[in-house]
């Protein structure tokens, strides 16, 4: 494929970054040409496969623009590959979805430019290969979604959501910057680029790994990582639902890619410093994650522990940092993106959020409960769901290292939790009676792409291949 | 060519089950289906051994290691023939059942079950049976949740998240051993080599990975506190494939992917498990004579006889080994037919307490002589076929040089026999003799489809118990090669 070679670093692949920049500007002056939210929802939804196939094209070897970016941006498989899912599943999300955020408040237009910008970050974050870009795409991405939380302006817990993680999600930056400063200050040859990070001597400066301690912080930070992730509950409960499933699906996932990216990259030779403190982090993710989510009452808020826990199960391809652990991510996000969309699709539709609020869904909503028990399946990692897969990549990763099994047995042991809660919900759609039913008859259209999202799921636990093949033939000389 | 067929007919038919809409139709489709299946794994038995019907390989995960490869040999031919005709006959038996709801989707799920089932037992690739594990899992979570006793959902739960959080660990162990795999396969026959590769520190805690998993399933104690609330709480169709089919999947899963991967642990851990298994085995029997309702009963008596048989894998011995194989299948012909006449009394009289029956012989003389075959197939009588299954555990046991405790394992192991005889006695002579009640009163004889199901079980109990020599031939090469493979002193 053309862009595997040297010139990948010089030769630009900008299409999703000029694309959605581009995008996000049209998307903000459609809501003054028109005011018909379905001319502005099909706009967007154009927009959207516009990039996809831009993304597409890259990858292909196909440009709009050649311009020199000086190493700032790397453009591979993997960060592609990761700009595909991300795009894919927004589509999805705005496909399945795109009505319920009208309900939120009256500019729609704006919602839309706001999250084409989010993307832009993201495509910034899922290929950057200077620190700069790195902080320039969690910058972008982060400053749409405090707007995004707040935007449900006459709901309390929105605005508390929103000011909660302005304030948090600035102090990591700041941590970041501080952190990104460290780096290059110990850097042999003063640069940001991450490849050139790491000094070859056998002392380690404590410059240097405070640098690498207070990335890894923020960066946990912004993926919901324990003891970092206080912010999540509250943010995640109180934004408005539809940006809530964008939140904890495309935009936390894109932020994995980048982490394993600048660690794998940057301080991928000196695994052996950091890997004690990921591998900390990992269990306590999982450990709270999956804890706290057996007590909530409301299927939202368990949603918001559920990212959590899953995020835990991510930081593992973070530990290991093998070329399984590569093709896990992508499959991870895949998979995990495609199930918690399709939750929280069905979850706006229902009258009650809580668990007695889903009781007794299969009478009234066979299908919809049918599809909705193949999500929890796939995040609860049931085989013959894309989940199993991705968590076994995960688990796999970690194994063929040969170090950290304790962390492996006790990760299985955290799935099994998580079992308890996902089930919750199935056993209230079927086994339990209730008048739980969503607000109106969902759409044949909604139906139909609810089944094409199970089908994505069964496919990628049947055929996982069908995914990373691009990427297993690249990922080990990477 | 016949292991994919006896994976993919249950399978392919169950989901079609789903769309049936009507639950006479689905009945008799399930049946058919079963029969089918039957018909086919019967076709297997007659074929040579080499035969290259027997086996299937595809690429199905290059990149993973692991191929959908399936194949039969002795024991799967075994525990597949016995998966082909308990389902057929559960389906019979129940045919006067019916399922509130959807009833379809009971005969759907059934179905996968058993597709799930067959592909445990038919797998000779470590991923692939880890996949068909836990499918098999999933249909029976939903039967048992949806058309269960009154605590169903809490019950159901219970077991999912025991054998849920077993098979996880079981994956670990998987993983681990594949990752020492020097050509990166899932396949049998690299786990097989493994044994010289993996330290024997290493074996001895990677054991407890797998065992945990399969101690849960059989259930060995401590690990059995789900199976009798299970089993009490499910439908009895479901009941049936439980403890007819299921539990056999952990002492399969011990046979074909432990004890001969890991040799030294299995060696090393023999002693502490066959402890808990006798432990296991006089607590069962125990409680079941103090037990007044039939299934609970019949679910602690499960327990000791499986209890016998795991301990005889682990005494490595020929006939032990040969008579874990035979009794596998004569446990889940026996337990079928104790828990058809359950659900037969239970849906004439409506109630399953031994104290509230009574007289029963009197009024259903055909069902009373039928069920005292099957109890004493039970209790091992000779002529009956569990008396060669447990003869040959026995000897095993008596004979193995594995351990040095094993006249205590045998002594008693005895000892559970005989409690059993009392539990078992016990039961028949309060439930059919005596007088009749108000309760068992109005019971009529067993009906047609009964009868033929309950013939055919006792056919097949005296005919295994007469003339053993099939089961035998079939079971003796694989015995021999599992064997070699546990001998941990190469």
């Amino acid at each position: 494929m053309p862009n595997q070679g040297d010139d990948a670093g010089n030769i630009i692949y900008m299409n999703a970054i000029l694309l959605s920049a581009i995008w996000g500007i049209i998307m903000m002056f459609s809501g003054i040409v028109t005011s018909s939210k379905t001319v502005i929802r099909n706009t967007a939804i154009i927009g959207l496969a516009l990039l996809l196939i831009g993304n597409y094209a890259d990858m292909m070897g196909y440009h709009l623009a050649k311009i020199e970016v000086h190493k700032m941006l790397y453009f591979d498989t993997f960060g592609l590959l990761g700009n595909s899912i991300a795009f894919a599943s927004t589509l999805l999300l705005v496909l399945l979805s795109g009505r319920d955020m009208e309900k939120v408040g009256p500019n729609l237009a704006e919602y839309f430019a706001l999250i084409f910008f989010v993307l832009c970050g993201v495509s910034l974050v899922t290929t950057f290969n200077s620190l700069l870009m790195l902080f320039l795409g969690i910058e972008i991405i982060s400053i749409p979604l405090y707007i995004l939380t707040g935007s449900d302006k006459k709901n309390l817990k929105s605005n508390e959501a929103a000011l909660k993680y302005f304030l948090l999600g600035s102090f990591s930056t700041g941590l970041m910057l501080l952190g990104i400063a460290f780096l290059y200050g110990a850097s042999p040859f003063g640069s940001f680029a991450v490849d050139e990070l790491w000094t070859p001597k056998p002392a380690v400066s404590p410059l240097l790994l405070s640098g690498i301690l207070l990335l890894l912080i923020s960066m946990s930070f912004k993926v919901s990582a324990a003891p970092f992730h206080f912010w999540t509950p509250d943010v995640y409960d109180g934004a408005p639902t539809v940006f809530t499933s964008f939140m904890a699906t495309i935009v936390k996932v894109s932020i994995f890619i980048g982490f394993i990216r600048l660690f794998d990259e940057g301080f991928g030779q000196g695994a052996a410093q950091w890997q004690i403190f990921v591998a900390i982090i990992t269990a306590a993710t999982l450990f709270i994650g999956n804890i706290t989510a057996v007590f909530q009452q409301s299927v939202k808020r368990m949603l918001a522990y559920s990212s959590i826990a899953q995020a835990g199960f991510m930081l593992l391809g973070l530990l290991s940092l093998t070329g399984i652990a590569k093709q896990g991510i992508i499959l991870y996000a895949a998979a995990y993106s495609l199930a918690t969309i399709g939750i929280f699709a069905i979850l706006l539709r229902m009258k009650d959020y809580t668990f007695e609020g889903f009781n007794g869904l299969a009478k009234r909503q066979p299908l919809l409960a049918a599809t909705c028990t193949i999500f929890l399946l796939s995040l609860a990692g049931i085989p013959l769901t894309g989940g199993f897969f991705a968590k076994y990549y995960m688990l796999m990763s970690v194994v063929s290292t040969g170090k950290y099994i304790w962390l492996v047995i006790f990760a299985v042991l955290c799935a099994a939790v998580s079992v308890y809660y996902y089930f919750r919900v199935i056993q209230a759609m079927y086994f339990k009676d209730g008048d739980g039913g969503t607000e109106a008859e969902p759409s044949a259209g909604f139906k139909g792409l609810l089944v094409l999202l199970a089908v994505l799921i069964v496919v990628l636990g049947v055929f996982p291949q069908a995914l990373l093949h691009q990427l297993t033939s690249m990922i080990y000389t990477w | 060519m016949i292991p994919v067929l006896l994976i993919l007919i249950p399978l392919v038919t169950g989901l079609a089950g789903f769309f049936l809409k009507n639950a006479g139709t689905a009945r008799g489709w399930s049946l058919l289906s079963s029969l089918v299946t039957l018909v086919i794994s019967l076709w297997g038995l007659t074929l040579a051994k080499d035969s290259p019907l027997l086996h299937a390989d595809v690429a199905w995960l290059p990149d993973l290691g692991s191929r959908f490869s399936v194949g039969m040999d002795g024991l799967s031919t075994i525990l597949s023939l016995l998966t082909a005709v308990s389902f057929p006959l559960i389906f019979v038996a129940t045919w006067r059942d019916s399922y509130r709801g959807k009833s379809w989707n009971f005969y759907a799920l059934m179905l996968l079950s058993q597709a799930g089932l067959m592909g445990v037992f038919l797998a000779t690739d470590a991923l692939l049976f880890y996949f068909f594990w836990e499918l098999a899992l999933i249909p029976v979570y939903f039967l048992c949740s949806q058309w269960g006793g009154e605590r169903r959902i809490a019950v159901t739960f219970k077991f999912f998240i025991y054998t849920f959080v077993g098979s996880l660990l079981m994956l670990v162990g998987l993983l681990l051993i594949y990752s020492k795999t020097p050509d990166h396969s899932f396949s049998m026959k690299s786990f097989y080599a493994m044994r010289s590769v993996i330290s024997s520190k290493d074996q001895v805690w990677l054991f407890w990975l797998l065992f945990t998993a399969f101690a849960i399933k059989m259930p060995i104690w401590p690990l059995h506190t789900w199976q009798p609330d299970t089993y009490e709480q499910s439908p009895n169709a479901t009941t049936m494939v439980l403890s007819a089919v299921m539990v056999k999947m952990g002492l399969f899963g011990v046979i074909r992917w432990l004890a001969p991967v890991l040799p030294v642990g299995t060696w090393a851990w023999g002693d502490t498990v066959s402890g808990a298994c006798i432990i296991g085995m006089i607590y069962a029997s125990l409680v079941a004579i103090k037990q007044d309702d039939l299934k609970r009963l019949i679910a602690y008596s499960s327990i000791a006889h499986v209890g016998l048989m795991c301990l005889a894998i682990f005494a490595t011995t020929e006939s032990g080994m040969q008579g874990v194989m035979i009794q596998m299948f004569n446990h889940g012909i026996n337990i079928l037919g104790m828990w058809i006449v359950v659900d037969l009394i239970e849906r004439q009289t409506g109630t399953r307490k031994i104290s509230q029956l009574g007289g029963l012989a009197q009024k259903a003389p055909v069902l009373a002589i039928l069920l005292v075959v099957v109890a004493l197939a039970n209790v091992a009588l000779p002529l009956t076929n569990a008396f060669i299954g447990e003869f040959l555990l026995f000897s095993g046991v008596f004979t193995s040089t594995a351990t040095q405790f094993s006249v205590v394992f045998t002594v008693v192991a005895g000892l559970s026999i005989i409690l059993s005889a009392v539990y078992t006695l016990n039961m028949i002579q309060r439930v059919f003799y005596g007088n009749t009640n108000t309760l068992t009163a109005q019971v009529t004889d067993i009906k047609f489809n009964e009868k033929v199901v309950l013939v055919a079980i006792v056919g097949l109990i005296l005919f295994v118990g007469v003339y053993p020599k099939p089961m035998l031939d079939l079971t003796k090469e694989t015995a021999e090669f599992i064997l070699s493979k546990m001998n941990y002193k190469l």
